[in-house]
């Protein structure tokens, strides 16, 4: 205390200062009013400059080829249900023609490249993703209904992040493992979501090229079109044919590849349902696995948190991509000494978020990608009411065609309700609370998954401690959903084995000798 | 005295939060009523040595008449003048004029000096017409921990205040960090303050989205806990009608739209008015007017 202070005598408030103010509002009406006084207009990002070609083929040997059987499907718009194109139904046989492409490219021109010459195409592909980033971001938006803010500051920039990343990998590869000499696996097959589909595959083909892999890459049956359109980027990269591949189809389709005797790895990304399968289905082949698969991950909340930054993660933890995101922040561990505030907090926060138009550079909440989707959030949301959970709800309007999803919470959740356990992978978040950091620790290591989690707190030494006991691949402190290439994602448990990004993704693409 | 345990402040998150209300695109109706409510939240500020009755009066007309009436501008909320000034800016904006005239006090802007002036200060402002009072805090005395010694001061001003509004400045470019902005603003709203205003245009950095968000969530607070609504004035960068927008936003999607009014948002700023008239005018008319035809404050 400064020994200079004149008055140390403090002067009283007196009750009569606050008169000059409005009358304090009652406790049960201190809610903020998020109306219509100020609307914002609407502002859609044109897409009229967007020509999406009415058929789209495979993409085998660095050409478009028809699919063998003749078969197409039609590939629409979640947002307007408008049927955008129609696109090719790969079957096992064009599967076999993409494998022998990418086979011959391997054994061919592109294995004998050096990795500096690898490097020169992996820099030239990130350069044409951020000079038609513009037009993938609306494409994106349109094909798979996330709103044109995310597919514009996110997925595109990450997307070209990967590949200037692994560029520069490419002529190091020798100094990433001490000791020990990189060799590439040879035809890597790759299986990848409907949620991020274009940095999925950018994920995925980035690491596999700087290592020397060619790929057979299967998009998401609902959202193949950017990952055609990067096929037509490579073509204008003069990547040599048959270094990348595309088979487009259902499920079969991916099963089909993964059968295919003349694959050397799988990667999947996707729900651990079907990756158990691949898994079973690989036993004793001696193909090489990685697996990305489901979460629920645990955003824990003490109570000397940062808060009203806490509640921003909260909302970006499970709101962003309409809570289409396998590392989302599902399940809010909230301290219960605090449970009220973040109740009142969240539920205020909640009604500032715009749903609508995918296309809307104001749009925070896009569409739900699929009307399978809809139908499992819709379902799993109904047994957590069943089993005695409360619902609370965005009141945005929804537009009437479409698949939407108001963004949501259900409180009063216990560790044994099915809404705690299983992924909804929808805007939908669980509110739980616990009491001290042993039980917060205990009960976001109680599920099968293992892929992420959150931490809020203002004491660094808590963080640090909560990091280590956590079995989750990535733990985010005071922050949620960041993502780096130069950082490793990949989960524990039932999220699957595996990383992707950094040195021990590219671990993933070569055979260390 | 009762200060409710202050909630920390994550810097990255904070700046992360505040930078993304700047990416709201804001079209047709939408701006042209963001503009209009900017122009009507102005207190349209002089703070210089060189000022005269006669600069006085060419603000006080260009806050009552902004532009002509064809272009449906409102007034600004009020002018902002040093305590010497406000008989004159009472003198030229009359009595019926719904302009409010705001006295800088409490030896403005570094606030080095005795209480006793202070407080003199104040009442001499307010009984020469001032219809608000921007005072600025004990930064020394919160920097150096005494933060009864800061509340005491803002308590007693707010008495000297009379009927008078009283705007409290935190100036956040000497406090400097998020967690101090958090407190201060917690200690000016319980002691009395009507509004909370981030700097006196004097120190660099002035407001920014960022200091001013972490402001409007203390407010926030304030009001879930009394049920009282703090005004809040960001003052000093804000110089063009994009970032004046951006502020809006964040005001409507932090508060909500009981906070969208002149009682309870202000900006202090001298060059942003122009910025705003020039975009209101190409708004009407379809094209933009060279600085020429806009009048200097």
């Amino acid at each position: 205390m400064p020994a200079s202070s004149p008055s140390k005598k403090p002067v009283t408030p007196r009750r009569s200062l606050r008169a000059v103010k409005s009358d304090p509002v009652p406790p049960g009406e201190r809610r903020l009013r998020f109306g219509e006084q100020w609307q914002y207009a609407p502002a859609p990002e044109a897409h009229d400059h967007l020509v999406i070609a009415p058929r789209h083929e495979l993409f085998i040997n660095g050409r478009s080829v028809p699919p063998t059987s003749g078969r197409y499907f039609a590939s629409i718009n979640p947002a307007t249900e408008e049927k955008l194109t129609e696109i090719a139904h790969g079957d096992a046989t064009d599967v076999d023609l993409a494998v022998q492409a990418a086979r011959r490219a391997y054994e061919g021109e592109w294995g004998r490249l050096s990795g500096r010459e690898r490097g020169k195409y992996l820099y030239r592909i990130a350069r044409i993703i951020q000079e038609k980033a513009r037009e993938l971001a609306i494409l994106e938006t349109m094909d798979g209904g996330k709103p044109i803010k995310e597919s514009r500051d996110v997925d595109l920039p990450l997307a070209a992040a990967h590949f200037f990343y692994h560029a520069g990998w490419a002529d190091k590869l020798q100094y990433a493992f001490p000791g020990r000499t990189p060799q590439p696996l040879g035809v890597a097959g790759q299986i990848i979501p409907w949620n991020f589909p274009l940095l999925m595959a950018a994920w995925k083909l980035a690491p596999a090229l700087a290592c020397g892999n060619t790929v057979v890459l299967k998009p998401a049956e609902t959202t193949s079109l950017t990952a055609l359109r990067l096929a037509q980027i490579f073509q204008e990269a003069g990547l040599p044919p048959g270094v990348v591949n595309l088979v487009t189809g259902p499920g079969d389709t991916g099963a089909a590849l993964v059968r295919h005797p003349g694959v050397d790895k799988i990667a999947f990304t996707g729900s651990t349902a079907v990756g158990k399968g691949i898994a079973r289905a690989l036993a004793g082949t001696g193909k090489r696995l990685t697996l990305e698969l489901g979460g629920k991950a645990a955003n824990i909340i003490f109570e000397d948190a940062p808060l009203d930054q806490a509640i921003e993660g909260i909302i970006a933890g499970i709101y962003f991509n309409q809570g289409h995101v396998c590392c989302a922040g599902s399940r809010l561990l909230v301290q219960e000494s605090i449970y009220s505030t973040v109740l009142r907090k969240l539920r205020d926060r909640l009604q500032t978020l715009r749903v609508g138009n995918p296309l809307d550079k104001n749009t925070d909440v896009g569409a739900i990608n699929s009307r399978p989707q809809l139908d499992k959030i819709r379902g799993l949301v109904q047994s957590g009411l069943d089993e005695g959970a409360e619902l609370v709800q965005s009141s945005c309007p929804l537009p009437a065609k479409g698949f939407w999803y108001p963004p949501s919470f259900l409180t009063g959740v216990t560790a044994s309700h099915r809404v705690a356990q299983e992924e909804i992978f929808g805007p939908v978040l669980s509110v739980m609370t616990f009491r001290t950091p042993e039980e917060a620790v205990e009960r976001a290591n109680n599920t099968p998954f293992g892929l992420s989690a959150g931490v809020w707190t203002d004491k660094g030494s808590k963080s640090f401690k909560l990091v280590n006991q956590l079995r989750a691949g990535v733990v985010w402190a005071n922050t949620y959903n960041k993502f780096d290439p130069a950082s490793p994602f990949g989960g524990y448990k039932e999220s699957g084995f595996g990383r992707e990004g950094g040195i021990q993704g590219l671990a993933a693409y070569v055979r260390l000798t | 005295m009762k200060v409710a345990p202050a909630i920390s402040v994550d810097q990255v998150m904070t700046e992360e939060r505040a930078a993304a209300f700047a990416k709201r695109s804001l079209k047709a109706g939408t701006k042209l009523a963001g503009l209009k409510l900017a122009i009507a939240m102005m207190d349209l500020t002089t703070l210089e040595g060189k000022d005269t009755p006669g600069k006085v009066a060419y603000l006080c007309h260009k806050a009552r008449h902004p532009l002509e009436p064809r272009y449906a501008a409102p007034a600004c909320a009020a002018v902002c003048v040093y305590p010497a000034m406000v008989a004159h800016a009472r003198r030229a904006l009359g009595t019926d004029s719904p302009v409010k005239v705001a006295s800088v006090a409490t030896g403005f802007p570094s606030g080095q000096t005795y209480r006793r002036i202070k407080l003199e200060e104040t009442r001499r402002a307010a009984g020469e017409g001032a219809d608000e009072i921007d005072m600025v805090i004990n930064r020394g005395a919160f920097l150096a921990g005494d933060r009864a010694q800061v509340f005491d001061e803002i308590a007693a001003i707010k008495e000297a205040c009379g009927s008078a509004h009283l705007k409290v400045i935190l100036e956040t470019g000497e406090l400097v960090t998020y967690d101090n902005v958090r407190i201060a603003s917690q200690i000016a709203m319980e002691a009395g303050g009507d509004f909370i205003k981030t700097s006196t245009g004097k120190v660099n950095p002035a407001a920014t989205m960022a200091v001013t968000l972490v402001m409007l969530e203390a407010i926030r607070d304030y009001f879930y806990a009394t049920g009282i609504r703090i005004g809040m004035k960001p003052a000093g960068g804000i110089r063009n009608s994009k970032q004046a927008l951006a502020y809006l936003v964040m005001v409507h999607e932090t508060l909500g739209e009981d906070w969208l009014t002149p009682e309870r948002f202000r900006f202090g700023a001298s060059t942003l008015l122009n910025d705003v008239l020039m975009q209101l005018v190409k708004f009407v008319d379809g094209n933009y007017q060279s600085s020429d035809y806009f009048s200097l404050p």
